[in-house]
């Protein structure tokens, strides 16, 4: 396949999305003595383009690599980011990519990538139970990592009146944190 | 498909303390017929220890590299590294030259150390106690050079945003080489023991096969995903701090047999060569690394002010012995902590692989065939097994697995 340049990259999810396209940017950073170059794709797209943006990403690699979701709470909305990584198997030539999507915290659901890609399993369960982001038609949607023993309705990773805080010891002496409080 | 679906009567089995034997607990539910595995579950999160949370909620930055040092003891190095060059990205704070080869230097000691303790293990899984013995013998030799180094055998505190904490001196260097020259020695007496034994080839030769295929399909990382012949390494492909000067190759099998099968014996091959090339880099950068300051803001409260007024995001990735490690972190401009942190470690990865690998073996090759991918949560602690003529579940404990493992050499060496 042929190689593109990180701006054409993102000039061709532009083509690709239409309108599913929000925006895109190239980060470079300089390593160490030769100063070689160290390379980013963010690439924002709609909820609605999303799985497009993912089919997309196969055209710039066979097998692209699938490396995690990370997830933010932003107050009343929720942001993923998708990370991929293409043209690996070269020396300095690999790009990391990442697709954003901010979700509105009214309808937090998201369609499921492991029909594309198996092994994003279990991202998509951790998000679904750290951040409460529904997956559409997931093929296993148990909890992962957190036991069954905490209840419904709470996730680690918000902000909000969701987060864990409830469930938190608190040691003999000291004062229970507010939700919010910083520091 | 979830193991018991096919099963009339199936039950959870109560996650427990963790067996003394083992570092760190993580179920696997096999579903056999006969002796073969037909599905495999895994469980993981047994204790999982809310890192990501005290990151985003308690601690600052600086205290969070303590922390990131702490998610997984043997990568005491690479967990820390990922994070401060994230957050250096995040706050766009600069890194010193020498700082980025003392980093190198310290993640490569790590690799050494990791696959000589992972050869231990591989040899103990399938019962060749002496050779356990040898390959940790012989992995001292790291161990003491890391205290030499960095004052401490496991956690070494070295790593700091923007720089290192402690400098390589030239007094130093004469017994850095001794022990790079011990490995170079003795890496030829590995090689037969590992790799020439009859034995060893028996239960490690098309034993826990995952083809290139599937290795890319399922996302694995590190040696796992090279001993199938998928030439990604994140040293060669997207080279970070002082490797992008150096030229580091991916290891993949077929440079020693000239055939990729992607089993047990594969990854033995590959993380042994990577014992090699860890010594290789090693010296190049002793040879390469520049003179000059190691830290570019020594002064804690300054960087702190620094961190806690800075905003952005930032993304590393390291390749740790395991195979590829991520952080992403985000700083919000007056916010003591990090707004988020997410870490994926390499383990992570390469468990969604465990039900291919595991499928139509017997129960005696789980424990190596396990092993092989050197998960984190480096034992089965228990391992349900039903049956699919009973339709009766048990529960196998570590000992029953490894007594089986043990016979089955015991037969094959007749």
């Amino acid at each position: 396949m042929e190689r593109l340049t990180p701006q054409a990259i993102i000039d061709s999810f532009r083509k690709e999305l239409g309108k599913g396209f929000i925006s895109g940017s190239v980060y470079e950073r300089e390593v160490a003595v030769k100063k070689n170059k160290f390379r980013r794709l963010w690439v924002e797209v709609k909820r609605s383009a999303f799985r497009d943006a993912v089919k997309h990403i196969f055209r710039l690699q066979e097998y692209p690599h699938f490396v995690i979701i990370s997830s933010s709470d932003l107050g009343s909305e929720v942001e993923l980011i998708y990370h991929f990584t293409i043209y690996y198997g070269h020396h300095l030539e690999e790009l990391s990519l990442g697709i954003r999507i901010k979700l509105p915290k009214s309808d937090l659901t998201v369609p499921t990538i492991t029909d594309l890609i198996p092994g994003a399993i279990f991202m998509e369960r951790e998000t679904q139970e750290m951040m409460g982001v529904k997956v559409m038609d997931i093929p296993d949607g148990r909890r992962l990592f957190i036991s069954e023993d905490v209840p419904e309705g709470i996730y680690p990773w918000r902000k909000d009146e969701t987060g864990p805080q409830k469930l938190l010891r608190v040691l003999p002496g000291r004062q229970p944190k507010k939700a919010g409080d910083e520091g | 498909m979830a193991v018991g679906e096919t099963k009339k009567a199936t039950y959870t089995i109560p996650v427990g303390p963790i067996h003394p034997a083992l570092k760190e607990p993580i179920q696997l539910l096999l579903e056999i017929d006969g002796e073969k595995v037909v599905n495999t579950d895994v469980r993981a999160g047994q204790v999982h220890r809310s890192i990501e949370w005290l990151g985003m909620n308690r601690n600052n930055p600086v205290q969070t590299i303590y922390l990131a040092e702490r998610i997984c003891g043997i990568c005491n190095i690479c967990h820390p590294f990922c994070l401060v060059m994230a957050v250096e990205q995040a706050a766009n704070i600069p890194v010193p030259d020498r700082a980025e080869y003392i980093r190198v230097i310290a993640a490569e000691m790590e690799r050494i150390h990791s696959h000589m303790l992972w050869a231990g293990v591989a040899a103990h899984e399938i019962g060749f106690d002496t050779v356990f013995y040898l390959t940790w013998r012989a992995r001292e030799e790291i161990m003491d050079l890391i205290e030499y180094v960095f004052g401490n055998r496991v956690t070494k505190a070295a790593l700091q945003f923007g720089g290192v904490r402690r400098d390589i001196t030239a007094e130093q260097l004469p017994r850095i080489r001794q022990s790079l020259d011990y490995y170079r020695g003795i890496f030829e007496h590995l090689r037969r023991i590992f790799l020439e034994d009859k034995t060893v080839e028996a239960r490690t030769r098309n034993v826990g096969v995952l083809s290139t295929e599937d290795a890319l399909r399922l996302v694995t990382v590190g040696p796992s995903t090279r001993a199938s012949g998928v030439h990604k390494d994140v040293r060669q492909d997207q080279p970070y701090s002082a490797y992008a000067d150096l030229d580091v190759k991916a290891i993949t099998p077929d440079i020693v047999t000239g055939m990729v099968v992607g089993d047990v014996y594969d990854r033995i091959i590959v993380r042994l060569l990577e014992v090699k090339q860890s010594v290789e880099i090693i010296e190049e950068c002793i040879a390469k690394m520049p003179e000059g300051p190691i830290m570019s803001e020594p002064k804690m409260p300054r960087l702190l002010r620094l961190l806690t007024a800075a905003e952005g995001e930032g993304v590393a990735r390291v390749e740790a012995p395991r195979g590829e490690d991520i952080h992403y972190v985000r700083l919000e401009e007056g916010q003591e902590t990090m707004s988020t942190w997410k870490v994926r470690a390499p383990t992570y990865a390469n468990l969604m692989a465990v039900p291919t690998i595991l499928k139509g073996m017997q129960i005696a090759d789980v424990p190596i065939a396990f092993a092989s991918l050197d998960p984190c949560m480096s034992c089965t602690n228990r391992i349900a097994v039903t049956d699919r003529a009973t339709g009766r579940t048990s529960v196998l404990d570590y000992e029953e697995l490894h007594r089986l493992s043990v016979e089955k050499t015991k037969k094959l060496q007749g």
